[in-house]
């Protein structure tokens, strides 16, 4: 089924992490903006597998995008956090060092994070350290401490950057993979499976994708060589064992493997990092598990393999680039591409975002094309609530308004039907969706318990048959039979 | 907000909570209050329709929903006061309970006696760290009985269940009888987890292939589950690649074993033993904190209901033991589970009355013998199996003159003499 066509001045291709903020950056000014997200929902692909670092900046070599995205963004996090209400901690990052030969390296990245513009970098001894972190392994002898990183939820972040975008007037399209993009002189023309659009501008953050996109148009200026990553979340229980998250020295290709205390205070062990041939194959392996368990536990002490409560995979879209790229195609002008956003891409996201906002505005500009501020824009988010996060007059003050935030739907993690019901009223769609929304099933019974519970409230919201509801979209549908029907 | 007072509140209304609510009950406390999260009483024995239930308690034989009805009607013939739908979400060591339901909102009670009776929750597929895509199909065998049971859904039509505790054996047969076609039972010990009898009449009987001394090695599937890779385990129970197998399968449902649900136990700063997941108890049922008890799941994963109802009705006489004179006597001598235990409850005896004893095997022994400390008490048994659980009563005049720790062993046939 093809429709009219839909005439946009800016198509956003994408949306994940970079996807959402830059839409929720160009949705303050005045223009006609659509974002199209092959998967059945926001924050869907690499971003979903986030770690949720929000790093400070030593890592970067000077001078690159990369370093000078990510120091500018990790500055924004705190504002941003509040204004969409996005679960958010400044717990400082530490890098620690296990032996003499290591210190020299603690001071290459001291040096390069001042020469990136941080200035409250400390070298800590091993007395300093154990203050801050009493469950650092013994051989740890020193570290780098940087106080303004943080840990953030990836996928909360993307979904209320894009929920802001579309309040403030964004165009937010799912479950529509672009099947042909091509050049009209005044515009682009891209085909979807239900639809023709056509944008004066089309910005790629396609991500594992962003290649393939670009290549629609004849740029084949940059590949994506897809990085796998491996991550294991332990219980609550021992989420309090660390306090910052604890970063060995680095490897080649990645920060190495982590001891991340997440923003919802679960431990988060990981990530490898694998080039792969292919981008969509996110197993997770026995070689995986050991290699982090083996790694991380001379990080931190008790970090034990009962604790594990899930394991996942994501795959950073990296480019044979090396630095960001962030520019408009010399191939095509009307393309702005936003690829090779691998680490420290989710932290650079904001400073992205905004940059973005200038180039698409001086690029109107130079098409005679005089852009003014949305009127109505609001930066911020209305506050949801949450069961496990209210006290006292609140929660009670919550109760009397919908009597369903007393009616526990995720034990594990204390959600209520309320949120659920909010969830989709928000726009989940799927059980993963709903997850990501409200953390119901992310807990230590992964869902053995509230799944029945959310399949029927999802069926009841959206009017479809338990029968059809799917995990995240496509095949994945988790109950398709009635008991009886195959006898 | 409201507050009340209550002599006692017990947590959860499932087998354990109501059969610990009847003995405190009979013996006398009558203000109490059974708070229970699901929409009814029973608790998980409501989607447990097999039969196989009572056999030893009522000595007769019934399903999971009609040995519930009989302690649900004993509730509401004496007027003993529940709510449900009412979560307990915070407990605190000084022995107070804020709960939420729709009705009340939320509700303070401080109570003097509580008995912890929330019982467990099935492990999942990160606790044994099956490799592979992350696939719609993954269900736990719970879940997937509460689908069938409750629900009236069916997960899918080819299935794989990875564990043989009981509740996967009887899903096994459950699912068969739906017209699912179940492929195999896969389990990773060199002995099946559940009951004989269910090895019998759940898979046996349907001609249904268990796997022993095999892993999951690997779950394939994008979206969907499409199949998983069989492997046989070594000695250290990791999978011989070289000799795996595929199965074809939608769905895989795990069986691989139960977790007391003791969050809220640990927030109230409770005792946990780490071998049993429960709270550490004395010869009361009593945890760490005085006047907090603890039954059923929420204390030992048991095997077969009718012991969890035993166990029960002794959490809920000496709570009320414990309202009536404030405090109990004191127990300091500790158990211990040696040789080829796993463990034993409880942890801790006064040596001034008789005790039953609960006890595993940690694995299974053919004529083995029984010991009670020094020769306190011995025991010969035919056949000892980690499914199925020890119980052994000692008399008050074996135990006042014990010194030291009250230890137990379970020795090999060739180890005695």
């Amino acid at each position: 089924m093809v429709a009219t066509d839909k005439n946009f001045d800016v198509i956003i291709i994408g949306g994940g992490v970079i996807g959402t903020a830059v839409a929720y950056n160009l949705s303050k000014l005045k223009l006609k903006i659509a974002l199209l997200e092959k998967e059945m929902e926001l924050a869907f692909g690499t971003t979903k597998a986030n770690s949720g670092i929000v790093h400070a900046g030593f890592h970067s070599k000077p001078g690159t995008l990369k370093a000078s995205m990510c120091v500018k963004g990790s500055l924004m996090y705190p504002k941003l956090c509040q204004d969409l209400d996005v679960p958010y901690k400044q717990n400082g990052v530490l890098m620690v060092a296990f032996n003499s030969e290591q210190l020299p390296e603690l001071n290459v990245f001291y040096n390069q994070g001042r020469l990136n513009g941080l200035t409250d970098l400390k070298i800590l001894t091993r007395d300093e350290l154990l203050k801050k972190e009493p469950n650092l392994q013994d051989e740890v002898i020193a570290g780098l401490f940087a106080p303004t990183g943080g840990v953030v939820s990836p996928f909360e972040l993307a979904i209320n950057l894009g929920e802001s975008a579309k309040l403030n007037g964004v165009e937010v399209v799912l479950d529509s993979p672009l099947l042909k993009m091509e050049d009209r002189k005044n515009h682009l023309l891209i085909t979807t499976k239900d639809n023709h659009y056509t944008a004066k501008i089309v910005i790629n953050c396609a991500g594992l994708y962003a290649d393939n996109i670009a290549r629609m148009l004849g740029d084949d200026s940059f590949s994506i060589i897809p990085r796998k990553g491996e991550e294991y979340l332990l219980d609550k229980r021992v989420g309090n064992l660390i306090n910052s998250t604890i970063f060995p020295l680095p490897t080649p290709n990645s920060k190495g493997m982590l001891v991340i205390p997440t923003v919802h205070g679960n431990l988060m062990l990981g990530p490898t990092a694998i080039e792969m041939d292919k981008r969509d194959e996110f197993t997770t392996t026995a070689l995986g598990l050991k290699t982090i368990y083996d790694f991380t536990k001379n990080l931190v002490k008790g970090l034990e393999k009962r604790d594990l409560i899930a394991s996942f995979a994501g795959i950073r879209a990296a480019s044979d680039r090396g630095d960001f790229i962030i520019e408009f195609s010399k191939t095509n002008p009307r393309l702005l591409n936003i690829a090779g956003i691998e680490s420290p891409g989710l932290t650079a996201a904001p400073a992205i975002g905004e940059k973005i906002l200038e180039m698409v505005k001086a690029r109107l500009n130079d098409e005679g094309m005089s852009v003014g501020l949305n009127p109505s824009y609001n930066p911020v988010l209305p506050k949801k609530l949450h069961l496990r996060d209210l006290k006292g007059p609140e929660l009670e003050k919550a109760i009397q308004q919908d009597n369903r935030f007393a009616h526990v739907i995720c034990r594990c993690e204390l959600v209520s039907e309320a949120e659920i019901v909010a969830a989709i009223k928000s726009g989940a769609r799927t059980l993963d969706g709903i997850k990501l929304r409200t953390r119901a099933g992310m807990g230590r019974c992964q869902g053995g318990f509230c799944t029945p519970k959310i399949l029927k409230i999802m069926s009841r919201e959206l009017g479809i048959p338990v029968s059809e509801l799917t995990k995240r979209g496509g095949d994945s549908v988790l109950v398709p039979y009635t008991a009886k029907e195959l006898i | 907000m409201l507050k009340w007072q209550k002599e006692m509140v017990i947590i959860g209304g499932g087998p354990a909570g109501l059969a610990a609510a009847i003995a405190a009950w009979d013996s006398g406390v009558k203000d109490l209050l059974i708070l229970e999260r699901h929409h009814e009483l029973g608790g998980i024995l409501n989607q447990c329709i097999h039969n196989g239930f009572g056999l030893h308690y009522f000595k007769e034989e019934l399903t999971g929903p009609e040995y519930a009805e009989r302690f649900a009607q004993e509730i509401e013939a004496k007027k003993i006061p529940f709510l449900t739908d009412a979560m307990v979400i915070r407990l605190s060591p000084d022995k107070k309970i804020l709960f939420a339901c729709e009705n009340l909102g939320v509700v303070e009670i401080t109570a003097q006696a509580i008995i912890l009776a929330m019982g467990c929750r099935e492990r999942t597929r990160a606790a044994i760290s099956i490799p592979g895509t992350r696939p719609a199909g993954v269900f736990t065998a719970g879940t997937v009985q509460n689908m069938v049971n409750i629900e009236g859904l069916l997960p899918g039509k080819e299935i794989v269940i990875v564990g043989s505790g009981d509740i996967g054996l009887i899903m096994a047969r459950r699912l068969t009888l739906e017209g699912a076609k179940v492929q195999a039972v896969v389990e990773i010990m060199p002995y099946p987890g559940g009951l004989t009898r269910n090895i019998a009449q759940c898979l046996e009987d349907f001609d249904i292939p268990l796997y022993l001394s095999h892993s999951i090695a690997e779950i394939r599937g994008k979206d969907r589950v499409c199949g998983v890779l069989v492997a046989p385990v070594d000695e250290n129970m990791q999978p011989i690649l070289s000799k795996a197998f595929p199965l074809d399968c939608d769905t895989l449902v795990l069986s691989v074993g139960l977790i007391p649900e003791n969050e809220l136990s640990q927030e109230a700063e409770v005792e946990i033993d780490k071998i049993t997941n429960g709270p550490v108890v004395n010869e009361f049922l009593e945890t760490s904190i005085p006047g907090i008890f603890a039954c059923g799941n929420v204390l030992q994963v048991h095997d077969l209901v009718d012991n969890v109802t035993r166990e029960s009705y002794k959490a809920g006489k000496m709570a009320a033991k414990y309202i009536k004179e404030h405090s109990l006597p004191l127990c300091q001598t500790h158990t211990k589970a040696l040789d080829n235990l796993r463990y034993v409850v409880p942890h801790l005896i006064s040596k001034k009355a008789e005790v039953e004893f609960f006890l595993r095997a940690s694995k299974p022994l053919k004529n083995a013998t029984f010991v009670v400390g020094n020769n306190l008490l011995t025991k010969k048994m035919r056949e000892a199996k980690p499914g199925e659980m020890i119980s052994i009563t000692i008399p008050k005049e074996k135990l006042t003159s014990l010194e030291g720790p009250l230890e137990f062993r379970l020795l090999e046939a060739n180890a005695t003499k």
